[in-house]
């Protein structure tokens, strides 16, 4: 079997498409730091500025999972290890 | 390097780093890149902005002026910050901090002035990345010695110790790949939207670069600083 550039092409586009599906992940766990953070500040006004600050660090962090999968994506797209 | 495949509709957009020129080097051929270009003239404005504020110190009034100011304001929300995480241990990390702090932050935002930002290259965030871990485990030996080096790791028991070593190993990658991910992140979607939409893409965009190039550049900074001095902090505590 002999496959040519321009199928390894189109199915390293599938394989991109699907390696991004990684973002459902850090979309969830973000949206649930948030809620928290947002009921945080609703009980306690005062720590607004900490709550904050949190929220953002904990979120930046679960961020990582999904980008590992953009960037596997960004190799498939750009870097094309694939073709021979 | 090919021509990408999501670019090709507009051929004259490209986000790649190209080569300036090479030079020989104990038989390696050594490439100065854009990227080096770009860390050359965010190092440049940094290094006006340090002899500026250091005129600006000389002379210092006791009403200060607004340029002395702004130093004194950023100088003291570096001190804050950092004394803030690191309690004690934050004599000896504030200078170290403040600079990379001020260096990611500058070019994470060279990106608003049409430069290519530095921090969209996996060289110059895993050098950092490489200067996190050197720091950590550098005070890890001054603070715990060697006993309570080897004794973090075999933290359950011995049979855990190539877990632990993998889990520090994994640390300057993980910080540096989060770096990296989220600015080329914004510089690939800044490209396909100018490359892509051309013809309409008028004045909107800067939306985008008010989102990836500021709000999310300094969020990253923040975080790989605050990282950085969590990871540090807790080599710097014995038991």
């Amino acid at each position: 079997m002999e496959f040519n550039t321009n199928f390894i092409l189109g199915c390293s586009a599938i394989g991109a498409g699907l390696a991004v599906i990684a973002g459902i992940g850090p979309g969830v766990g973000q949206g649930i730091a948030a809620g928290h953070a947002a009921a945080a500040v609703g009980r306690n006004p005062g720590a607004k500025s900490d709550v904050t600050s949190t929220m953002l660090l904990g979120q930046a962090v679960a961020e990582t999972t999904g980008l590992y999968g953009l960037l596997i994506a960004m190799l498939l797209l750009f870097v094309k290890p694939l073709v021979p | 390097m090919g021509q990408g495949i999501l670019l090709s509709a507009a051929a004259d957009i490209d986000f790649m780093i190209h080569g300036v020129f090479s030079y020989e080097l104990f038989g390696q051929t050594v490439w100065i890149t854009t990227t080096h270009v770009c860390v050359l003239i965010v190092m440049l404005v940094i290094i006006g902005f340090c002899i500026a504020a250091n005129r600006a110190v000389k002379h210092a009034s006791e009403v200060p002026g607004t340029f002395q100011n702004i130093v004194e304001l950023v100088v003291e929300m570096l001190d804050n910050m950092v004394g803030g995480v690191m309690g004690k241990f934050a004599v000896n990390f504030r200078n170290y901090i403040g600079t990379i702090f001020i260096f990611i932050l500058l070019s994470n935002i060279s990106g608003l002035f049409g430069l290519r930002p530095p921090t969209a290259d996996y060289g110059v965030t895993f050098a950092l990345g490489i200067m996190t871990f050197t720091t950590i485990h550098f005070n890890k030996f001054k603070h715990q010695k060697v006993k309570g080096v080897i004794k973090g790791l075999c933290d359950p028991w011995p049979i855990w110790a190539p877990i632990n070593v993998i889990g520090d190993i994994a640390v300057p990658i993980s910080l540096s790949l989060r770096l990296f991910a989220n600015v080329l992140s914004g510089v690939v979607m800044t490209a396909l939207v100018y490359g892509l939409l051309a013809k309409i893409a008028y004045a909107w965009p800067a939306a985008l670069h008010v989102y990836f190039d500021l709000f999310s550049g300094a969020i990253q900074t923040y975080v790989f600083c605050m990282l950085t001095m969590t990871y540090i902090t807790d080599a710097c505590t014995t038991e």
